[in-house]
């Protein structure tokens, strides 16, 4: 018995696109997705500070990375979104800071191996990131702010407490009620 | 087996929104290659970044932009520089690439039981460091004018604040005039990234102090 099909969400819409440029090298599928993230991937570049003509040859190499590494996605492991928002970061972390970022490397054999994953992780993480981003969104306006600061302005905890003339203790209080919501949100669904 | 002492939740953020320095990243990301609680940690903060790109107010993209972009895919990518593995097999990465070498092949500078080996990170107020401390021996006493994250890579040590293993992360600040001792089995061998100069107090720091740049 099939069920009735379900609106897509543009997080699972995401998903389902990198798998098809994965399966196939579809272009239009790439097309798709360029056009809903690479403008979000622009807005991420040019809040971070970066000016406009830098910006938009930032969003083409994430976007052909995400072209060139669709084999890599796991939608089990993160949505889409997740995976584009990594690939942004760790990009202008080297273009506009002059930066490596250290990252562990998941096929490491000193890594200290994961903990088995239970076999309906693939569909939590979907629902997960559905659920989060409503969440993200009823956020009340100062932790809101305080989390855009943080993603979207490279902003470490001193330099939001610096910038917004607050003791650090208040800043870590703040990101962390806004990450304690977002976690009673994530919960109610389970 | 699971590290007891994590870096504070606020570095784990920090380093999620990369908004955190190198060198401190570079201890935060090897912990998490040895720590599977952390990295699930790290990995909802990416999640809550993949949620706030998609919430984004979107800025359009110019046509050209597009146009440049379907012309690109059929580029062959550069073909990656041949990986050659020459760090040393016992640390995990990113520290054995930031490394480069096997620890023997490294710079040390030695203070009897103590040798320490500096990284090359590139700034100038922020140290990052290997420390060796022969098995039983304490370090000698200090105080540090700003923090320093103390990453155990192998044998342990103890402080007043606790008992720290492979993968543990200790954290201290001006406040504490601690006493790090190794402990008896082995070697305690750490990743340490400070960014005060070190500052050796009691007997032993002031016979020393002279001699030696940190």
């Amino acid at each position: 018995m099939t069920q009735r099909a379900q609106p897509t969400s543009e997080a699972a819409r995401a998903d389902e696109l990198v798998r098809a440029i994965a399966q196939s090298r579809d272009r239009q599928a790439f097309l798709e997705l360029f056009r809903l993230m690479a403008p979000r991937v622009k807005a991420y570049v040019l809040r971070q500070g970066n000016d406009p003509s830098t910006a938009e040859d930032l969003v083409q190499e994430v976007m052909l990375t995400v072209w060139r590494r669709a084999a890599q996605f796991d939608s089990s492991k993160a949505s889409a979104a997740t995976w584009i928002y990594t690939i942004a970061r760790n990009r202008r972390i080297d273009v506009f800071r002059r930066e490596r970022r250290p990252e562990f490397d998941p096929n490491d054999p000193a890594l200290a191996p994961d903990a088995p994953t239970p076999a309906d992780q693939a569909l939590q993480s979907r629902q997960d990131a559905e659920s989060l981003r409503h969440a993200v969104a009823a956020l009340p306006p100062e932790q809101s702010e305080m989390l855009q600061q943080a993603y979207f302005e490279d902003m470490s905890h001193a330099e939001i407490a610096a910038r917004l003339d607050l003791p650090l203790g208040t800043v870590k209080s703040r990101l962390r009620l806004a990450k304690e919501k977002l976690r009673q949100a994530l919960e109610g669904v389970r | 087996m699971m590290p007891n002492h994590h870096p504070a939740e606020e570095l784990l953020l920090d380093y999620a929104t990369g908004a955190m320095d190198e060198p401190l990243a570079l201890l935060v990301a090897t912990h998490l290659a040895l720590c599977p609680l952390c990295r699930s940690e790290v990995a909802r903060f990416d999640a809550l970044g993949g949620a706030l790109l998609q919430e984004v107010e979107p800025v359009a993209v110019s046509d050209a932009a597009l146009q440049s972009m379907m012309g690109r895919l059929e580029d062959e990518p550069e073909a990656p520089a041949p990986m050659v593995e020459t760090g040393d097999p016992m640390l995990p990465q990113p520290l054995r690439g930031y490394v480069g070498s096997p620890l023997s092949e490294m710079r040390w500078q030695r203070f009897g039981g103590l040798s320490m080996a500096e990284l090359d990170l590139g700034g100038t107020s922020v140290h990052t460091r290997l420390m060796r401390i022969a098995a039983g021996m304490a370090m000698p006493q200090h105080t540090h004018e700003g923090n320093e994250l103390t990453l155990v890579l192998s044998g342990g040590f103890s402080d007043a604040r606790g008992h720290y293993l492979c993968g543990d992360v200790a954290a201290t600040d001006s406040a504490i005039d601690h006493r790090p001792v190794a402990d008896d089995d082995g070697e305690c061998l750490c990743l340490a990234v400070t960014d005060a100069p070190l500052r050796l107090t009691g007997r032993f720091g002031r016979m020393l102090n002279p001699f030696i740049k940190f």
